[in-house]
């Protein structure tokens, strides 16, 4: 160690931000060791959110665990479902029919939208901004309404089954959902000039919080941070799954790798979102949206399988283990934050307090999806 | 005792009371104006429950700050952290002392009265960092430092504006200022353009200056709640944070005041007519709505941010403000 | 030089029109709904409670009790229990209990249950101040069923 760095050493202290600090979003506790307002080291701290969500995979039968995935990436649970579906569907090999397959983009792109909203929201409260969330929140209101009259719920949503989707959507979501598309596409000039135009927050994102293409991959990083880092990957395009080959939509990607370049990712997938969502209800094809003979007891054969989704916040991943029982054998559960948060011990050091918030912002953390 | 001084002594009494009543309505009633407000702009409604529409609501909340625990942590340097909350709303209520409210309404009008108003506008931000630094927290602390560089990068441009408008009135008495902005809204030193041409840019100055000294968003480095938690209020609890959460509002209404003496004309009106009490709270009043309006409309700047706002952009041109309004008087 | 008053000029453009836009919603229809006074309906679909169907013509629940809902039950939170009376066709239902405080609300039960004989309640104003009210919700009395 150098003089220089042992002097440092010598005058950091601790800074504990969280588990219960407004910018850490819930439980996350994230340990600074801070040299004045500079970061030395970063140490986040997880687990406050355990749930054993893999282990309750193992221990019940496989639609028994449906519930469990909407309450991990809870913002945007219908793309944990659809994980979880498509890897039990791959195991047993069961064949979706093509409405259902349509009625899940349609569903989890609402989703996508709605979890990009709120992040938007949340993101400007971390930078102190509090009147955009609100706005967010009236846009994301919509979404929500239209999603609960297919699914019954508002947030943890419990809508794929095995081999489809268990309600059928009807002309009034259609109709719904068009309008929103319409009226979503007319709100986006007003975050542009309100949000992305603004100085104060332009000054607090670019240049901030630089995420190199090489620590994305380093970490495993996905979605729209690495996106905003350069890196085209969005696993809708890399390993088409559902109808997304069927549709046609581009993944944005910026190269400054800051907190505006993760901003303008996410901004512009609401576009493609919407894109998607007005293409999907165009081509919605009539028929069943259940497969036939679906087991009540699902006993895949022996095997296993890995299934991914991008979700909301990157690669939602579940691998699933059958020995040809009722359960799972190992049920494992990929998920995006984690692998985004351990993006953050690297990339913060020598940062500033004020940016290194904002850019754990911009990693569009949740939670109990790192805990799981 | 004579009835001169009898007289002298219930005035005083009745200044003393008036002030802190006034203090003490605007700071109860300036939350109320920031909820609402904020909740317009955010589509909501905002408090509506505690009276009608929800008048009543400072009232409520001060009982329930007032029936807190007043909590003192381990650690904290006790006579210091004691002291903060009352030293912090003090300075802010004397500043009211020499504001010329209208022609005759003024408790105490002498010649260096702007002067003594931002002798005392300093202490605030210094009692804030004292209290930060007493706390014993690592937030408050953090905060506490960033305070010091904030005021001082803040108190120059904002000097530096006041002295150039003084060169042009030739007075620290705040009554003769208002006075010479007599007869339609072109004689306001705001539109005085005789004098200096830049002098709307000298108001906006200002104006960014008042949000920074008061601590207000984008500049609220004393809270920034999403980063310190809340700042030097981090350890204050019931009426200790209350006190803070009064101070800040004062000094917006002081700045405030200030603001329409210097630039805007005090008690007369724009067009001439009728001077008087109600103009001056018009134009204080609207200037507090700027105020809460520019809170919740922009994110918070970065700490290094402010200080680069404050000593690249507004020490230049302030400075350059002066030194112009040097020139027009010896030129014209 | 020209850059410096440039990035001034257009960042107070952009602080300008971000108040425009709030200034302009301070007129806008609130979107707020005034809730104790004032409540949404659910939609159709909404997935509250669960709650027993009653078969119009006999006045009894429709259920069978063939126990499929609690076997479908993720929490093991619903308890029912029947008996074959002498002569009669089918089981009767004698208790249905629900413990709602470990309930998701995930509706696999709903979907198990091929004699349509439970429903989502559309009641989301559920508070009590005692613990038992929900741990032990009684379906069967809810319904008006026999005891």
């Amino acid at each position: 160690m150098s003089s220089d760095a042992q002097a440092i050493h010598h005058e950091s202290f601790v800074l504990n931000v969280g588990p219960q600090h407004p910018a850490t979003h819930g439980v996350l506790r994230i340990k600074l060791t801070m040299d004045g307002e500079y970061i030395v080291d970063a140490e986040p701290v997880i687990g406050y959110g355990h749930r054993m969500h893999e282990k309750m995979g193992e221990n019940r039968s496989y639609a028994k665990f449906l519930p469990n995935t909407g309450r991990m990436d809870y913002v945007a649970a219908l793309f944990n479902g659809h994980g979880y579906v498509g890897a039990v569907e791959r195991l047993a090999g069961l064949v979706v029919p093509e409405r259902a397959e349509y009625i899940r983009v349609i569903t989890c792109e609402l989703n996508r939208i709605a979890s990009h909203l709120l992040w938007v929201g949340a993101f400007l409260v971390d930078l102190g901004g509090f009147t955009p969330l609100l706005y967010c929140f009236d846009d994301r209101e919509h979404i929500l309404d239209l999603i609960e009259s297919v699914t019954g719920s508002r947030l943890t949503f419990c809508y794929f089954r095995f081999g489809g989707v268990c309600n059928d959507v009807d002309d009034n979501f259609i109709v719904g959902a068009r309008d929103f598309v319409a009226s979503m596409r007319s709100r986006m000039p007003m975050y542009d000039a309100f949000v992305s135009k603004n100085i104060i927050f332009r000054k607090r994102c670019e240049g901030i919080g630089i995420l190199s293409a090489d620590d994305c991959r380093k970490y495993g990083a996905t979605g729209p941070v690495i996106r905003g880092s350069g890196v085209a990957y969005d696993v809708r395009k890399m390993e088409p799954y559902s109808v997304y080959s069927q549709l046609d939509f581009n993944v944005p990607v910026y190269t400054e790798c800051d907190c505006m370049a993760r901003y303008r990712v996410r901004i512009d997938e609401i576009v493609e979102s919407l894109r998607i969502v007005e293409q999907a209800l165009g081509k919605l094809p009539a028929g069943p949206v259940m497969a036939d003979k679906v087991p009540r007891a699902l006993k895949p054969p022996k095997g296993d399988c890995y299934f991914n989704v991008e979700s909301a916040r990157g690669s939602f991943g579940v691998r699933a283990f059958s020995d040809g029982s009722e359960n799972a054998y190992r049920l494992k559960l990929r998920s995006p934050c984690f692998s985004n948060l351990s993006l953050f011990q690297e990339c913060s050091r020598g940062m500033l307090l004020t940016d290194a918030l904002a850019l754990l912002g911009s990693l569009d953390l949740v939670i109990p999806d790192i805990d799981r | 005792m004579t009835e001169g001084m009898v007289m002298n002594l219930v005035r005083l009494l009745l200044y003393l009371v008036g002030m802190i009543g006034f203090a003490a309505f605007n700071a109860a009633y300036l939350t109320l104006l920031e909820r609402k407000q904020a909740s317009w702009m955010q589509l909501r409604r905002g408090p509506t429950e505690v009276g009608p529409w929800g008048l009543l609501q400072p009232v409520a909340d001060g009982v329930k700050l007032m029936s807190k625990q007043l909590l003192l942590p381990r650690d904290v340097d006790v006579p210091l952290f004691l002291l903060g909350p009352i030293m912090v709303v003090v300075p802010p209520i004397l500043c009211l002392v020499t504001i010329p409210f209208s022609e005759t309404l003024v408790a105490r009008n002498f010649n260096l009265g702007l002067l003594m108003i931002f002798a005392f506008g300093a202490i605030s931000t210094f009692v804030l960092m004292l209290a930060g630094l007493a706390s014993a927290n690592k937030f408050s602390s953090i905060a506490a430092a960033r305070i010091v560089a904030q005021n001082i990068a803040y108190e120059i441009p904002l000097l530096v504006i006041v002295l150039s408008l003084v060169m042009s009135t030739h007075s620290f008495n705040l009554h003769t200022i208002v006075d010479q902005q007599a007869g339609g809204f072109w004689h306001w030193n705001l539109l005085r353009l005789g004098t200096n041409p830049l002098m709307p840019v000298a108001f906006l100055i200002y104006f960014i200056c008042l949000l920074a000294e008061s601590n207000r968003a984008p500049f609220d480095m004393v809270e920034a709640e999403s980063e310190l938690v809340a700042g030097v209020f981090t350890e204050y609890s019931g009426m200790g944070f209350g006190l803070f959460f009064i101070a800040e509002y004062v000094n917006i209404v002081v700045g405030c005041c200030l603001a329409t003496i210097l630039f805007l004309g005090g008690w007369h009106c724009p067009f001439g007519l009728l001077p008087g009490l109600h103009w001056f709270l018009i134009k204080m009043y609207a200037l507090c709505v700027m105020v809460v309006w520019v809170r919740w409309s922009f994110p918070r700047t970065q700490f290094y941010g402010l200080l680069n706002l404050s000593w690249k952009i507004l020490i230049p041109l302030a400075l350059a403000n002066l030194l112009l309004t040097a020139v027009m008087l010896k030129l014209f | 030089m020209i850059k410096y008053f440039q990035e001034i000029i257009e960042g107070a453009y952009t602080l300008a029109v971000g108040m425009g836009i709030t200034f302009v919603r301070m007129f806008r229809r609130r979107v707020t709904l005034d809730y104790p006074y004032r409540s949404l309906t659910m939609t159709a679909r909404y997935r509250g409670h669960i709650e027993l169907k009653r078969d119009e013509a006999t006045g009894q629940p429709k259920c069978v009790v063939c126990m499929a809902c609690q076997k479908a039950c993720p929490s093991n939170c619903i308890k029912l229990d029947g008996q074959k009376p002498e002569g009669a066709p089918r089981k009767v239902l004698t208790s249905y209990m629900l413990d709602f405080t470990t309930c998701s609300l995930c509706g696999l039960c709903v979907e198990s249950c091929k004699f349509d004989a439970l429903t989502f309640s559309h009641d989301y104003n559920l508070t009590s101040m005692r613990k038992e009210d929900y741990q032990t919700m009684d379906l069967l009395r809810r319904v008006g069923g026999a005891k």
